[in-house]
């Protein structure tokens, strides 16, 4: 399991990486959204990787780490997407707002030389 | 936990948060209403920030925990109120008086929802500064940045909208970043808890040691890249110069803000009593710090446009903190937070007097035949408000007072405190031995060329803007305009009259940042004593 995490946070890094280096904005809002799915998957996998762990503490025992899923990354995860989610919108509303002022969809706001 | 005392901590964020809110609420058309909710509440910041700053102050216990929700310390967020935090807050609320008094005459009437932004810009500095919680330092990154975004992009026009979608896309990749750094370090250590953490750096194991450092350094790059240091500050005087001056005044403390996060996370977890970490990355800032320097002098002294000089000179200071800060010596942190306050005054200053200057010469532009495309909307409306104040006489001379002192300010030159707080930063580092390393002489060199430059650039931009330009008429310039750039001069002064308390303060702060046992034993004595604190009902 660690390994095929692993592979699938790296993947969607390199792609997002890639294309957060491309001029066009629409390939820049596709790749800050590839990575952050890359640091969600990271921010969940920092509490450990179990299958089949109680969710919640049961009455009488004492909590334990060793017995339940770490709870902490989890809500951090869910705060982080909803974050990500809410300034993904507000950049994609500022790509159309410089589509419109601009012309062109080049991340300066300009082509290159032609 | 009973009184209204208490709820003082986290008073300073529920309120812009309230003020915010409602003015959501109200029809845009109504501005005089939102401008008095809005000037309200940051007066009442304000007055907020300074009774934190003498509770902070008064005595060795001046730190004060609120536990949200009353959980412990080790499982709930804290907010932390100590000598650096309530400076911090002292500073925005400055600005935001300062800023939100310039923007009624004209920027408030520039796009929509302007108040409320500003509110959640104060609402997001004043929780970071405030919050003892590495995650929750996260949230209230978010709500600043989100803020700044849509001061960055209030006016709108093409420049705006062309340098914000950079601005937006670093912040977001370094936001990415914050939470990287974040998670390693919670799956490392096992809590977010700022002074939980700097607890239980010195007793980790040898093989998560590295880890646990890449995590921090990784979150450093995220600081670093708000506060603008050398190879990560690109994006920051082309950003700034774009934005409208009222926006510029108060977004332009969120370069402080990285300052602030360094100096306050490095000092806690990698002080003296981290063990083998101590004093990790201490090279980089200093380093770092000195490479800024000589990149803002540079910037500094290549730059034609006033707004993007100002930018330039936001990176001069972020670099002078920074390897002061990267110096970690007691004394001169104290010279460097002496620093921070006087130039986080004057830039802010200086960003509203470079607007008023630059509105006068809109008129001969087409003489000059400069293009200045930061510049160049908004000159319509100026017509029809002749009923917002009255126009100043002797608006050139107010203007070019402003303009020289910020200039000693920001040069550092006497007689005004950018020269005490360059001065005591540099005393103490010779004073340290007979034998001072190499280092020291290099920021002491970078130090006084730099404030050359700053000297070089902004006589040249004067003798331009106040002798050189054949303008017919003064720029048109409202009381409300001009009072916050003499009240900010006003308090650089007041900082230089008062340099002997001021230091003093300081040198507390710099004491309880190296030495964080107070912090750390407020924050954690709480979370020992679970339950003492419910019997308010």
């Amino acid at each position: 399991m660690e390994l095929i995490l692993s592979l699938g946070i790296g993947v969607l890094t390199g792609s997002g990486v890639w294309l957060l280096l491309r001029p066009r904005t629409f390939q820049v809002i596709i790749g800050l959204s590839l990575l952050s799915y890359a640091v969600n998957l990271f921010i969940f996998s920092t509490g450990g990787l179990r299958t089949g762990a109680e969710p919640i503490l049961e009455g009488g025992r004492a909590g334990n780490l060793a017995m339940h899923a770490d709870p902490v990354p989890q809500a951090l995860v869910l705060t982080a997407i909803v974050i990500g989610f809410a300034t993904t919108a507000l950049f994609l509303v500022l790509l159309l707002a410089a589509r419109g002022l601009t012309g062109t969809d080049h991340v300066d706001g300009k082509e290159k030389s032609r | 936990m009973t009184g209204w005392m208490d709820h003082l901590t986290i008073a300073p964020i529920v309120l812009p948060m309230l003020a915010g809110a409602v003015m959501m609420l109200i029809d845009e058309r109504q501005r005089t209403l939102k401008a008095v909710i809005g000037m309200a509440s940051a007066l009442a910041l304000l007055g907020l920030a300074i009774l934190a700053m003498t509770v902070a102050d008064s005595g060795a216990a001046g730190v004060r925990v609120y536990r949200l929700g009353d959980w412990p310390a080790n499982f709930g967020i804290v907010l932390v109120l100590d000598r650096f935090a309530a400076l911090m807050l002292v500073l925005t609320g400055i600005l935001g008086v300062a800023a939100l008094l310039f923007s009624l005459p004209r920027w408030q009437k520039a796009g929509a929802h302007f108040h409320s932004l500003f509110q959640f810009q104060l609402m997001g500095l004043n929780g970071a500064f405030l919050t003892g919680d590495l995650f929750n330092l996260f949230v209230f990154f978010e709500i600043m940045l989100a803020a700044s975004y849509g001061l960055a992009l209030h006016g709108s026009g093409l420049a705006r909208v062309r340098a914000g979608l950079h601005y937006i896309a670093i912040n977001l990749s370094a936001s990415l970043l914050f939470l990287i750094g974040v998670s390693m370090i919670y799956g490392i250590s096992g809590t977010l808890n700022m002074a939980d953490l700097a607890g239980r750096v010195a007793g980790l194991a040898a093989e998560d040691r590295g880890l646990l450092e890449a995590g921090a350094a990784i979150l450093g790059v995220a600081f670093l890249i708000k506060a603008g240091m050398w190879p990560l500050g690109f994006w920051l005087p082309n950003t700034y110069s774009t934005l409208g001056a009222a926006s510029a005044a108060i977004v332009s403390i969120l370069s402080k803000v990285g300052v602030y996060a360094v100096l306050r996370l490095w000092l806690l977890v990698f002080g003296d009593g981290a063990g083998a970490s101590s004093g990790f990355g201490g090279t980089v800032l200093l380093v770092g710090g000195l490479l800024t320097i000589g990149f803002g002098s540079i910037a500094v002294l290549a730059t034609q446009n006033m707004a993007r000089l100002a930018g330039a000179s936001v990176l001069v200071s972020s670099g002078t903190l920074l390897a002061a800060i990267g110096a970690g010596q007691l004394s001169v942190t104290g010279g460097a937070l002496f620093y921070l306050s006087s130039s986080v005054l004057a830039v802010a200053g200086f960003f509203l007097v470079v607007e008023l200057v630059e509105r006068g010469r809109a008129v001969g532009a087409d003489v000059l035949a400069v293009t200045r495309e930061a510049y160049g909307e908004g000159d319509d409306e100026e017509s029809d408000d002749g009923g917002a104040g009255v126009a100043i006489p002797a608006t050139m001379a107010i203007l070019g007072i402003g303009f020289m002192s910020s200039a000693l300010l920001l040069a550092g030159l006497p007689p005004l405190s950018g020269f005490l707080a360059k001065f005591a930063i540099l005393s103490p580092l010779l004073a340290a031995g007979p034998d001072v390393p190499v280092t020291t002489w290099v920021l002491m060199a970078a130090l006084v060329l730099s404030g050359l430059a700053t000297v070089v650039a902004m006589t040249r931009a004067g003798i331009d803007a106040f002798w050189a330009s054949p303008s017919e008429e003064a720029p048109r310039v409202r009381v409300a305009e001009i009072a916050p750039v003499l009240l900010l001069l006003a308090l650089n002064v007041a900082l230089t009259v008062q340099s002997g308390p001021a230091m003093r303060y300081m040198e507390d702060t710099a004491r309880s940042l190296h030495a964080p046992r107070d912090y750390n034993g407020a924050v954690m004595s709480v979370a020992r004593t679970p339950g003492t604190m419910g019997g308010s009902q």
